[in-house]
């Protein structure tokens, strides 16, 4: 959508007829700048498209209220509550499966005793039950009738969903089942009305155990599959879960709690120790440690002061702050997660596509057989062969599973992605999933991927000074400086508890370092050129000096009065989990390559210190995605992994991109997977949770396609020839019904996955 | 013998007839029209199936197809659209709006999650 045209959605309580609908929809609608009106009775919603020019949302909720009914705050649009609700129809429908499979199976029993009674100990001996009795043609006629609610209420959806179908010329997995528990009533029907019209007497035989059963297991397997689906989406509930439901914001100078939904942007928020943040702002006053695990999956709670980002849904653990509201509601990081999950969870692989097009054939397909199966029954069956045709044809239709095919990828995504989510990794889509799974190769970039991306103080060297007094000098001169390294310093000196001394006649040499007097005395800091052109003795410290700058640091040496202080290094430090998470990468099969724009001295001591053997440097932020290009040309899978707005071609250009969550939003938008924690045990998870969840894929696909590919000619009757086995439609009910159940249950064994620890 | 033969037949006349059915020509399919709101903009039943299945579309105007879905079959619960990266759950009785914009020409496919309903979106290029 434009900027100048936008939606809303408007919840509105006690819309519930469509009298009430059309009376919105006309004092809406009259309104300048308003577009189309949608209102839904059954979700209570009004959505209304309008011109941001003519009219505000305010006029729209006004309008509404003027009809009569209340506008709802907020709306239902956030994630968790469409999953309540989705879990809510899920459970109805459970339970309604549940009732009818309850009544057939009631049925079914007398109708399978009496369909057979000549099997059955305790009735066999009875001469009024011998095959061809009149009685028990009487009794088959009675089932005719007591197997009907069957067939038109418990079956009724069946029906329903066959006749969509239809109308839309397809097919699916009812109207196989549809077809063939009516082709075996009417048969049966046939058969117990008219026995007459059959040329022999045993062909007048009655299936309703057929009908009766088979309703009865397909009902079951459904709800059962229903279940064992609401666990599949676990993992997106239990994200969605971790909302808090109120917040109290100081109002008025007051402090009142209010619903969750009713915190605005701007409103400032009080959070004490043990509470959960209820959305995301800044925080404006107080300091904190915040357990951020549940969303960035990082298990260190993480320290806030005043100007620093707080997430909705993470815990506050010690202190108490206040903080201003930035994002609420929708728009919330975590709803954003939710979102992103439930994308990704709808997207489809490669694989899936490739089935898809096959189980589009694969319902009329399956039609063609049991129409074949019939006619070869038939001709060249043994007596009777309409008997036989007629069960050839219903067992071959209800054998068949397309559901079992459809499943097979879906379910295995919702729980891998959902699971992957829980640690703090979003993949994006299916497609990411299953490139992710073949990937040999990984490109990391080095600031703020491998690194903190922020430069520290690394060592001291003093010379003149005890190292406090020379940190507390270097920190003194810089804190006139903007420069990022003097900003290191001057925390680096606080952090230690230092307080770095007011300079006076500060001034900036540019390319070389600052000057200032502090407390009286004059001070320099700068490089090697800076200490020579002020004729500055430093040839005791430049052997240090040169090892620093050999090992990725950038020293800078400090003069005071004239004479040579020390040495300061700074430089940007390795993440702490950086090295382990590149041996892991190492060990499940990834060659790891850096790439920077740093120059190679300092690229190759970290490098080295993080165990990564080739290093690409002094890559201009351009020359990224053609680096990428060309591992993939050397015939790589290639991941790219980097946090910031240069490297989002390289991200683009690479099979997977991985951006790091805490790095730009262009980084996040043209990526594939996003690490939210930042850290890289974030991609070793990725790459496992794809690996585990495509392998289920194809365990799924692979069952389905046997199952099915198995099934069918031994329903169609292809064993019969050799060992006299045909069948019985009761059995392949069973099967049918419990082969997709089998890939739901499967694909929940992937709720057990752990990334390994690294 | 008389009985083989007319069983033959019905039955080749059977296939024949699925064949035609299933995979046979099909409708020109449903244009889309452009509504006030500056959208290609129609409903979709979900019920069984989609109707109207065969939607045509033109490229470079963005669309709206607000799905409702009639029926609690599961199979149904989700609509994607895998070939432009879209996806959206249908709870019952709900109206849910899926946009887009059809970039190219081409005949995509949508379906529900696990490929048993079907239907097509046609885009034809926007020039004429």
């Amino acid at each position: 959508m434009d900027d100048t045209r936008r939606r809303a959605v408007f919840s509105v309580g006690g819309l519930d007829c469509a009298a009430c609908a059309t009376a919105i929809e006309r004092t809406v609608g009259g309104l300048p700048g308003v577009g189309t009106v949608v209102t839904d009775p059954v979700s209570r919603r009004v959505a209304v498209d309008y011109e941001v020019a003519h009219v505000s949302e305010q006029e729209l909720r006004r309008a509404i209220e003027a009809t009569g009914y209340r506008v709802e705050p907020n709306g239902p649009e956030r994630p968790e509550q469409l999953i309540d609700r989705e879990e809510e129809s899920r459970s109805r429908e459970y339970r309604r499966l549940m009732r009818k499979f309850w009544v057939s199976a009631v049925i079914s029993v007398p109708v399978v005793l009496l369909s057979y009674p000549w099997l059955v100990p305790g009735l066999k001996g009875l001469p009024w039950l011998q095959r061809s009795s009149p009685t028990l043609l009487w009794l088959w006629r009675g089932l005719a009738l007591v197997t009907l609610p069957i067939l038109f209420w418990a079956a009724g959806d069946f029906y329903k969903s066959l006749w969509g179908a239809a109308k839309a010329r397809s097919a699916n997995m009812y109207t196989l089942i549809g077809v063939g528990i009516a082709a075996a009533w009417l048969y049966s029907t046939a058969a117990v009305i008219a026995p007459g019209m059959f040329p022999r007497r045993e062909l007048a035989e009655a299936y309703y155990d057929v009908t009766a059963v088979v309703t009865a297991l397909v009902l079951l397997g459904l709800a059962l599959e229903i279940k064992a689906k609401g666990k599949t989406s676990e993992a997106l509930k239990k994200l969605a879960e971790l909302q808090a439901r109120t917040a109290r914001v100081v109002r008025n100078g007051s402090e009142i709690d209010v619903p969750v939904e009713e915190v605005r942007v701007g409103d400032v928020v009080l959070v004490r120790p043990g509470e959960k943040v209820p959305v995301d702002g800044r925080l404006v006053d107080g300091a904190s440690a915040v357990d951020e695990s549940m969303v960035t999956g990082e298990s260190i709670p993480v320290e806030k002061v005043a100007g620093d980002e707080v997430m909705g849904a993470t815990l506050n653990v010690t202190g108490s702050f206040k903080f201003s509201a930035t994002r609420v509601g929708k728009d919330t990081a975590l709803a954003n997660i939710i979102r992103m999950v439930q994308d990704a969870q709808g997207s489809k692989p490669p694989i899936q596509r490739i089935v898809d097009r096959v189980s589009g054939y694969f319902a009329p397909a399956v039609l063609i057989l049991g129409v074949a199966s019939f006619v070869t029954w038939y001709n060249l069956g043994p007596s009777p062969g309409l008997a036989y045709a007629t069960v050839a044809f219903v067992t071959v239709l209800i054998i068949a599973c397309p559901c079992a095919l459809g499943l097979a990828t879906p379910t295995s995504l919702t729980v891998g992605i959902g699971k992957a989510a829980q640690h703090g990794v979003l993949i994006r889509s299916g497609d990411a999933l299953q490139t992710a799974r073949r990937l040999n190769a990984v490109v990391l970039d080095k600031t703020g991927t491998i690194t903190v991306g922020k430069p520290s103080i690394t060592d001291l060297v003093p010379a003149a000074l005890p190292d406090v007094d020379l940190l507390r000098i270097a920190a003194g001169v810089e804190r006139g400086s903007e420069h990022p390294l003097a900003e290191a310093i001057v925390r680096g000196a606080r952090d230690r508890g230092l307080q770095p001394p007011e300079p006076n006649q500060f001034q900036a040499i540019p390319g070389q370092g600052v000057e200032a007097t502090l407390e009286g005395r004059a001070v320099l800091l700068g490089n090697a050129k800076l200490m020579h052109e002020r004729h500055i003795d430093v040839a005791q410290l430049e052997p240090t000096a040169e090892g620093l700058a050999d090992a990725g640091k950038t020293p800078m040496y400090v003069a005071v009065d004239g004479r040579a202080a020390g040495l300061v290094a700074c430089a940007d430090t390795v993440k702490e989990d950086s090295r382990r998470a590149i041996a892991r990468l190492k060990e499940i099969g990834l060659e790891v390559i850096m790439i920077t724009g740093d120059n190679r001295r300092t690229a190759e001591a970290i490098a080295r210190q993080v165990g990564i053997d080739r290093v690409l440097a002094e890559v201009l932020p351009q020359g990224k995605a053609h680096e990428v290009r060309r591992l993939q040309l050397e015939g790589r899978t290639v991941a790219m992994v980097g946090d910031g707005i240069n490297d989002a071609p390289a991200l683009a250009q690479a099979d997977v991109g991985v951006a790091i969550g805490t790095g730009t939003d262009v980084a996040i938008e043209a990526s594939d997977v996003t690490l939210i924690s930042g850290s890289l045990r974030g991609l070793v998870t990725a790459i496992e949770v794809s690996r585990a969840t495509v392998r289920n894929v194809y365990e799924n696909l692979a069952g389905a396609f046997v199952y099915n590919a198995a099934g069918l000619p031994v329903a169609a009757g292809l064993l019969y020839p050799f060992f006299g086995v045909l069948l019985s439609p009761l059995i392949a009910a069973a099967a049918m019904a419990f082969s997709s159940l089998t890939v739901v249950t499967n694909a929940n064994r992937l709720r057990r996955f752990r990334p390994s620890e690294v | 013998m008389i009985d083989n033969v007319l069983v033959t037949l019905a039955g080749l006349g059977a296939i024949a007839g699925i064949v035609w059915f299933f995979w046979g020509p099909r409708d020109r399919g449903y244009r889309v029209p452009l509504a006030s709101s500056g959208y290609q903009e129609t409903m979709v039943l979900v019920k069984g199936g989609y109707s109207p299945s065969t939607l045509v579309v033109r490229a470079g105007k963005p669309v709206r197809l607000n799905f409702r879905r009639e029926e609690s079959s599961p199979c149904s619960e989700m609509v994607v659209f895998a070939d432009l990266g879209k996806s959206a759950n249908l709870p019952e009785g709900q109206i849910v709006p899926v946009e887009f914009l059809p970039k190219e020409a081409g005949t995509f496919e949508f379906t529900c999650q696990m490929g048993m309903l079907r239907g097509r979106l046609i885009v034809e290029s926007g020039n004429h």
